[in-house]
């Protein structure tokens, strides 16, 4: 494999880790949560699938849309439930809800699903393993570029939602003043868990394609959770398109360093987020407003 | 007819009563001036009866219905609007998407962004700045434009022009009184008691939470309500 390889598979993984960290981005930047479950709610969105996928042998693409349905409604519930609750009771108790939530999500998958490692890539047909070669040793995998073309698709509407449509002006005005949002008519705690749904299903699409590009079981959220972190500090807290940008250096970063050795992917990875932080606290594109 | 009835209000921060026992009405049509010294509870009172303020006891009756648990968002959809102290504006939108975001949940009524750049021809040329960017009496302008926004019934302003440059308060206050000839009631809180007591039909005069003073802006003498203002016993007679 060559380096030229190692940057064009680093990218693609970036779409993923965009994917998975602007649910992340969009719950700290409109609500200032830090969801500690992301990881975790990533994981049983991909069980969710998968359960739908063994049920009714349809492929992975089309089970993920009655789970991204659902997984609206578990983030729109679980803000009005639980999160609303903690955020009256300041900024630190959101934190140790959703560090509560992921223990007991984990927990819970694993007393239904076993610890057994799955994958839902044999399932997903040929996607999974063609690629398009480009020269002699480059290739480009298709699943990459469809996951890439997701997280830009996914982005992009997030952005257009967020600057045109009325509630997702409403939900920028509800970032930067939530009182002040009330008195112009706002609902704050019904655009709260509009954000939260919306988080939470993204977050459940990625997980859809974690399992569909790797494997994943109970204990796989944390993990997730880490990359989605550290894909959205190396970005910039609360910018969308810095998570994409985050999301390919982290990548990138990831394959390069699988190339020099196969053990220092992951911590490749950590030592260029460690980087950014101590260089430049607030991401390569910090933003100014609170969701840009 | 009556808009709005204080009856009995109490509001608190924490072991602080900003107001005590406040009643009064407001008819429609009316515009009344609060007046009183820093920490009088004025902003709070108003807060309260916006519902960004939760009330310790009293009620708040708006046209008629009990609106004191009602929350803030549900006010301003029955037609009460609220231009807060510092004006509060959504600093990374533009004035344009400030007007949009609350017209959002509007009543009938006829307010609009092109009516409200009609009745603040300044924000014409800045519709597209972010607010952030506005001075002190453009973000005036425009945070008294967002609530008009919302067709209120009743249009409560604090701060009407502190911290505002004196042309910048002839500006505000020569649409305030365009809004006030075409019927609008309004309860606005005004430092410069010159200012408020000439636009007003009647002024109401706070003192450590208490009405002290209220009655007709035109039988009231400046001295009467700067006594009250101030404390002093010959203000007092007056009463609520």
């Amino acid at each position: 494999m060559s380096w030229a390889n190692a940057v064009d598979k680093g990218i693609l993984l970036g779409g993923f880790y965009a994917l998975l960290a602007c649910g992340l981005s969009l719950m700290f930047g409109v609500m200032r949560i830090i969801n500690l479950a992301h990881g975790d709610l990533a994981v049983l969105g991909a069980f969710l699938v998968w359960t739908v996928v063994d049920h009714t042998d349809v492929s992975p693409f089309l089970a993920m849309v009655p789970v991204l349905g659902l997984m609206y409604g578990v983030g729109y519930g679980l803000q009005r439930g639980l999160l609303e609750r903690s955020l009256r009771a300041g900024v630190l108790v959101p934190l140790l809800t959703t560090f509560g939530l992921a223990i007991v999500i984990q927990n819970l998958l694993l007393e239904i699903f076993s610890p057994d490692v799955r994958s839902l890539g044999g399932r997903a047909g040929a996607v999974t393993t063609a690629s398009w070669r480009i020269t002699g040793d480059l290739a480009i995998s298709e699943l990459g570029v469809l996951i890439l073309a997701v997280a830009i698709v996914v982005l992009g509407g997030l952005h257009l939602f967020l600057a045109h449509v009325p509630a997702g002006r409403a939900m920028r005005a509800t970032a930067q003043d939530v009182d002040t949002a009330e008195l112009v008519g706002i609902d704050s705690r019904a655009v709260y868990a509009r954000a939260a749904g919306i988080a939470v299903a993204v977050a459940a699409l990625a997980g859809a394609f974690l399992a569909i590009r790797a494997s994943f079981d109970p204990s796989s959220g944390p993990t997730q959770l880490i990359f989605a972190f550290e894909a959205v500090v190396i970005g910039g807290f609360g910018s969308l398109w810095g998570t994409l940008v985050g999301g390919m250096v982290l990548g990138v970063s990831q394959t390069i360093g699988a190339e020099i050795d196969p053990q220092y992917s992951v911590l490749a990875g950590h030592l260029v987020f460690l980087s950014v932080l101590a260089v430049r606290g607030r991401g390569i594109l910090g933003a100014r407003e609170a969701i840009a | 007819m009556t808009v709005l009835s204080i009856e009995g209000l109490d509001a608190r921060h924490g072991l602080l009563q900003a107001v005590r026992d406040v009643s009064f009405e407001v008819a429609e049509g009316e515009t009344i001036a609060l007046v009183g010294a820093n920490g009088a509870g004025k902003t709070t009172l108003l807060r309260t009866i916006a519902g960004a303020h939760g009330p310790a006891a009293g009620r708040v009756v708006f046209d008629g219905s009990d609106v004191t648990r009602l929350r803030a968002y549900q006010r301003v959809r029955a037609g009460i609007a609220l231009v807060p102290e510092g004006r509060r504006l959504f600093p990374e939108l533009t004035v344009e998407e400030n007007l949009l975001v609350a017209g959002a949940h509007a009543g009938p009524g006829p307010w609009s962004v092109s009516r409200v750049v009609e009745a603040f021809p300044l924000l014409e040329p800045l519709r597209k700045r972010r607010a952030a960017s506005l001075s002190g009496g453009e973000q005036q302008a425009t945070a008294i434009g967002r609530a008009l926004m919302t067709n209120p019934r009743l249009l409560l302003v604090d701060e009407v022009s502190l911290g505002l440059a004196p042309v910048a308060v002839d500006a505000v206050y020569r649409s305030l009184a365009t809004l006030i000839e075409s019927g609008a009631t309004i309860v606005l809180v005004e430092q410069d008691l010159a200012r408020g007591m000439a636009v007003a039909d009647r002024v109401i005069c706070m003192l450590e939470g208490r009405i002290v003073l209220a009655g007709a802006a035109d039988e009231l003498t400046r001295e009467e309500v700067t006594a009250a203002y101030f404390g002093l016993r010959s203000g007092q007679e007056a009463g609520a």
